[in-house]
């Protein structure tokens, strides 16, 4: 088990493991967590995986992430899975689904586009899946994105 | 809310919408010509928009407003109001929503009509933003086919900058509900964006004037401007294979209409002006009881 060789366990949190290799610095700002966040995180980059050659984790300890701030990893990382730990066990285990429609994480690309203006708006984009790629379509000038970590916030 | 809520891209509305407008339209054709008068829109006043210039689109709506026997309020010069202070767009609509029946906008960045439709409280017609689209010149483009030609196995070429042109895009969309054949005719710098063609069903293929003139029943032509060339020989070269004169249509069917949104520049030639083949000035015309049709439905 090269993760537990690599950080140790949490007794209480949420591990996100299986994120593709090197996107968890993009999956914690996903989530939120940065410099000002009062969580302990740990994360671990290029671990040996069996199903996926390498993967990344990130743990963070003392929060239970919900499923819907989760489900937003999927974007960059859809085989993403999540334990939800207490007590050093696991207590959920589930993966992450690919949200229909997201908010405020993705940056539209069109320059031209009325969410890169001054105005007070929500940036939203319809999340399909085309040919088993995450593709994302700005609800507001129908551009896609198909690069999505490059437009992420 | 009215019958269509907002109208904010061509895609808001079904087959049958479309064709129950294009109905209502014709019913409006003596009120646009002022051989009737009516005033069912009576005591409803229209604000036009516009961040950006337009002559035909928002005489049009006013036009059809007051025939109508509504009243209309302009906002055209940017520089005038309080857009130039510094207000947001949502600000500026949720203020005018609150004064008027309806509002049509018409906006340099795509999305912008969407967006005022949140900010609203009357139903917000999209009068185009920026390369987005322009579903009411969609509807009047579909109502001189119908009129003109027919909507029913249609031939039609789209000629001209096909990249940036925004009723060549909303139009593209609509006419693939009427089973067509589209034949693109651009420069390869101004093809179709893929994008446009995305979940479209349709025939649809990349020709020549010259190959498909014999064939079609509607050639639509669309102006190639200047600024979307690196310089002006470019412009000049490419430009001149998409223009057209009445030595371009001697093998053109009897029955061919040309149709073109405005302004052109010379990509047609006066001379065509007076063949049968023209009818870009009646489709201009068209615009008024197509909008009649629209605000009749949309403002209570």
């Amino acid at each position: 088990m090269g993760e537990q060789l690599t950080i140790t366990k949490i007794k209480e949190g949420t591990v996100i493991d299986h994120i593709d290799s090197g996107k968890a610095v993009l999956v914690l700002r996903i989530i939120g967590i940065d410099h000002q966040s009062t969580e302990p995180v740990s994360m671990a980059m290029n671990v040996p995986s069996k199903k996926m050659g390498k993967k990344d984790i990130v743990k963070v300890e003392g929060k239970f992430i919900s499923a819907e701030e989760l489900n937003k990893i999927s974007l960059i990382a859809p085989k993403a899975t999540i334990n939800l730990i207490k007590d050093f066990e696991i207590q959920k285990k589930f993966r992450v689904n690919l949200p229909e429609v997201i908010e405020g994480i993705l940056t539209c690309p069109n320059r031209n586009c009325i969410t890169n203006s001054r105005e007070p708006i929500t940036r939203r984009f319809y999340i399909t899946l085309e040919e088993n790629q995450v593709v994302a379509k700005c609800y507001y000038c129908n551009r896609k994105i198909v690069d999505i970590d490059r437009y992420v916030i | 809310m009215s019958r269509f809520g907002h109208l904010i891209s061509i895609d808001d509305l079904s087959k049958d919408e479309i064709l129950y407008i294009l109905k209502k339209a014709e019913s409006f054709e003596p009120f646009a010509k002022g051989m009737d008068k009516s005033r069912i829109l009576e005591n409803r006043l229209l604000a036009n928009l516009f961040f950006e210039p337009s002559t035909r689109t928002r005489m049009s709506f006013e036009a059809a407003m007051k025939g109508l026997g509504g009243d209309v309020i302009n906002m055209t010069a940017q520089e005038a109001s309080s857009v130039a202070k510094g207000e947001t767009l949502a600000d500026t609509v949720r203020v005018v929503s609150r004064y008027v029946n309806a509002i049509v906008i018409r906006h340099p960045l795509e999305g912008t009509a969407r967006f005022a439709a949140e900010n609203s409280d009357v139903p917000v017609i999209n009068a185009g933003d920026g390369a987005g689209q322009h579903p009411t010149q969609t509807l009047l483009d579909l109502y001189t086919i119908n009129k003109e030609s027919s909507l029913k196995n249609i031939k039609i070429a789209l000629m001209g900058d096909l990249k940036y042109s925004r009723t060549v895009h909303s139009l593209i969309k609509a006419l693939t509900l009427f089973n067509p054949r589209i034949y693109l005719v651009s420069p390869d710098s101004l093809r179709l964006p893929e994008e446009f063609l995305e979940g479209i069903d349709g025939d649809i293929s990349f020709a020549s004037l010259g190959e498909i003139i014999d064939e079609i029943n509607v050639l639509y032509m669309t102006r190639i401007q200047k600024e979307r060339f690196p310089d002006e020989e470019e412009y000049r070269r490419v430009a001149g294979s998409y223009k057209i004169d009445v030595n371009s249509l001697k093998n053109a069917r009897e029955d061919l209409i040309i149709m073109h949104p405005l302004p052109r520049v010379d990509e047609i030639h006066h001379s065509v002006d007076g063949t049968p083949h023209a009818k870009y000035f009646q489709q201009a015309f068209y615009g008024v009881p197509v909008r009649m049709a629209i605000l009749s439905e949309m403002i209570e």
